[in-house]
């Protein structure tokens, strides 16, 4: 590839002296941050490579339009990577890079101990191979190894051991890399009492503490229940408890994955705008309500779950409802940031600005487009919150509509856009491919807006989702918005979009990757401008984060206490089920 | 903390829509009549369901009232009983009560293009009761991943007029 700036130095070796601090690049500041960084992010990548083919095989299957590669049968143990690899590895390595980059890049201060650091990657990424050796045994006939119990792993059905194992191991490694951060954060402390703590860090406070909380309802689940009964040290389980125990952390798990974005939204989206972020201490308010409100909301996963009383129901639905305020005034900052930023470039006009914005920089259209989408993921999510129209849409095909525009994009296009801004830093290498990069975001874009509408109106039709087959024997759906086969042509035309979409992504990846460091300027600048409104206009309590984390702890025991006691006080396994080996 | 006017604004207008959507769910619940389903259904010895007081041999029952039938299913890989191996038929201008529970594993069972739409969970009985007021034919699924079958597990549902219905396939 030809580099139009071969003639200038490297931007990393052309710093003057007493500047030097301010001009190096993040890998030359922080070299252990960098290198931890860059290795969960080619972790999150290689996830990201596996399961957008395994995305594009389900989407092909499932609409008849090529079922060569695999049988119905095996179609869940392809569904259950795709969930796997998507939902958990890519988003949560990435997670865990981008946060050890913000840890260091916040405090101004390297991780405390690079072997710790490296602990709980080696963890993370071991956990992750057990899990995935487990689910890919189950394609290969002579491996007595299966997993096709979908990301939802539900008990009674049951998976190889290593396959628990394996998310028990992983989940360790997320918990450890938490702790490597409040270490700093610690040490930062002492070196700095009575400051503010800086806003990425402090987001990436809020986002652990709320971690913690959440998985240690997965945390029982597997240790306690599935990993014994697939040893076959118990007999049976209690269904409803476990599914209860699952959805704990199936919610804020969610939260889990759209943190990254939304740090990215509020700290460099602004600067790669043009402009600056509005406000700080609203940004800290929007965490904080994170904290406490994601938790409580498990049961709106399980309005149609008997065993569940109703007022528990209700509750879980008051919060989530309360839940879409951080999102609002995510979604007012962000569009307020970015119009700041046109008008800061010249942008005009009520919705003349919009041109000012850098449209042909990936890191921006990424990030902007992500943005967009969301709020229509978040629409079809209120539908999904509302507990009695629910019942239209629970388990249809629209709830794979909506979270492919939360997950899918909301996350998933973010960390792919802020990839192309922040690989160059971790590397110290320029960006290859530019042009690939520039029209990736648009590529996914289109690729979801077929797929995601098809799937919400085949959803509204009563098509169910998880399942191989398009179509059923003893009767037909009958859509009230367009045909059956105009739909699946869509979701086919846009998984098939999409599957590029990721691809390019993780070319530009590997050729930036493979590339020769020290050629050409980095054409990237990773200064962040502070906030209009800063730190300082914010009253202290919004930092004590220990106060938040109570509060939190004490929502979930209001929301969960009273549920879970009854479904024990009969004894844990009873109702008791045998597990059923898929 | 200074909150600039245009998102203090935004502030109030988001929390106002909050309520009302507090507030339609509420009105659902409340003056529509629409029940969730909940705890009421009770529970069953998973291993033997039939031999519990509060469900009983899969069919269709005469209700409590007059044009009220009781509908018990038992979802299992990779069946509804009954609704798979022959269509549940039920008279128009009817209360129906569902009562579902599963035989092993976590299923889904939904009526094709309609709210009835529950999980039939190992050990629990849901209930869903509903009004059906015109004869027609229904698709019955498993909407929960169940198995390396769950894409076969159908079903039907005929609501026939109430003069074709013949009493004695209730029991």
């Amino acid at each position: 590839m030809a580099h139009p700036h071969k003639s200038e130095r490297p931007q990393t070796y052309e710093a003057d002296e007493t500047q030097l601090k301010d001009r190096l690049a993040f890998i030359d500041r922080y070299p252990n941050a960098a290198r931890i960084t860059r290795l969960s992010l080619s972790v999150s990548f290689t996830a990201l490579a596996i399961g957008a083919i395994l995305g594009i095989i389900q989407a092909l299957h499932r609409t008849n339009v090529f079922r060569g590669l695999i049988s119905s049968a095996d179609y869940y143990s392809v569904l259950t990577g795709h969930g796997v690899l998507l939902a958990l590895f890519f988003t949560i390595f990435f997670l865990t890079g981008i946060f050890t980059w913000g840890t260091s890049n916040s405090l101004g201060r390297k991780l405390s101990s690079p072997r710790f650091s490296l602990a709980w990657f080696l963890l993370m990424l071991s956990g992750a191979v057990m899990t995935s050796t487990a689910i890919f045994g189950g394609l290969v006939g002579q491996i007595p190894f299966s997993a096709d119990v979908l990301y939802t792993f539900y008990a009674p059905l049951q998976a190889h051991p290593l396959f628990y194992a394996g998310l028990a191991t992983w989940l360790a490694g997320t918990w450890l890399a938490g702790v490597d951060w409040f270490r700093t954060y610690y040490q930062w402390r002492q070196d700095n009492p009575g400051e503010r703590i800086p806003l990425q860090m402090f987001m990436i406070m809020t986002t652990m503490l709320m971690w913690y909380i959440a998985t240690l309802g997965v945390a029982v689940e597997v240790l306690v229940f599935l990993l014994p009964m697939s040893l076959g040290l118990i007999e049976s389980v209690d269904p409803l408890l476990t599914r209860t125990l699952f959805w704990y952390f199936g919610h804020p798990v969610v939260y889990f994955w759209l943190m990254p974005a939304y740090f990215t939204w509020y700290t460099v989206l602004p600067k790669l705008s043009g402009g600056r972020l509005f406000s700080d201490p609203l940004a800290r308010v929007v965490f904080i309500l994170f904290l406490l409100l994601s938790t409580p909301v498990g049961f709106h996963h399980q309005y149609a779950d008997p065993g569940v009383p109703e007022g528990f129901k209700f509750i879980a639905m008051t919060n989530t409802m309360f839940l879409l305020l951080p999102s609002f005034l995510t979604a007012f900052t962000v569009v307020a940031s970015m119009e700041y930023g046109a008008r800061q470039r010249g942008g005009t006009g009520y919705l003349g600005w919009l041109k000012s914005l850098p449209w042909g920089n990936p890191a921006f259209a990424g990030c902007a487009l992500a943005g967009l989408m969301f709020a229509a993921g978040g629409f079809s999510g209120i539908v999904n919150a509302g507990m009695n129209i629910n019942s239209l849409v629970h388990n249809t095909l629209w709830v794979p509509g909506h979270f492919h525009l939360t997950v899918g994009t909301a996350s998933a296009l973010t960390m792919m856009a802020i990839s192309y801004w922040l690989y160059p830093q971790i590397t110290g290498k320029r960006l290859q491919f530019y042009g690939v990069a520039q029209i990736q975001p648009y590529i996914w874009f289109i690729g979801m807006g077929l797929m995601s509408n098809a799937m919400h109106r085949a959803g509204l039709a009563g098509v169910p989702r998880r399942t191989a087959e398009p179509q059923y024997q003893q009767f037909d759906f009958a859509p009230l918005l367009g045909s059956m086969s105009e739909m699946r042509l869509q979701i086919a035309i846009g998984g098939s979009l999409l599957t590029l979409g990721a691809l390019m992504f993780v070319f530009v990846m590997v050729g930036t990757w493979l590339a020769e460091r020290g050629r050409g300027r980095l054409r990237v600048d990773s200064h962040l401008p502070e906030p209009i409104s800063g730190a300082s206009d914010s009253p202290r309590v919004l930092d004590n984060v220990k106060l938040w984390f109570l509060i939190a702890v004490v929502l979930v025991a209001i929301a969960y206490g009273f549920p879970i006691y009854s479904m024990v006080a009969d004894g844990v396994f009873s109702p008791a089920a045998p597990p059923f080996p898929v | 903390m200074h909150v600039h006017r245009f998102e203090r604004l935004w502030l109030v207008g988001a929390l106002t829509l909050i309520v009302l959507f507090i507030g339609t769910v509420t009105y659902g619940a409340v003056g529509a009549g629409y029940g969730m389903v909940d705890a009421t259904g009770g529970e069953v010895d998973q291993t033997n369901p039939t031999a519990s007081d509060n469900f009983r041999e899969p069919g269709v029952y005469n209700g409590s009232e007059p044009n009220h039938y009781d509908v018990y299913i038992e979802a299992v890989q990779f069946a509804f009983v009954p609704g798979t191996s022959e269509p549940i038929r039920l008279p128009a201008n009817s209360t129906v009560t569902f009562h579902v529970t599963s035989g092993d594993v976590v299923h889904g069972f939904e009526v094709v293009g309609t709210n009835i739409n529950t999980m039939a969970v190992p050990g629990q009985v849901a209930t869903v009761t509903v009004e059906f007021d015109e004869p027609g034919e229904y698709g019955l699924v498993c909407n929960e991943y169940c198995g390396s079958g769950h894409h076969t597990m159908e079903g039907s549902l005929d609501v026939v007029p109430p003069a074709e219905f013949n009493e004695s396939e209730v029991n």
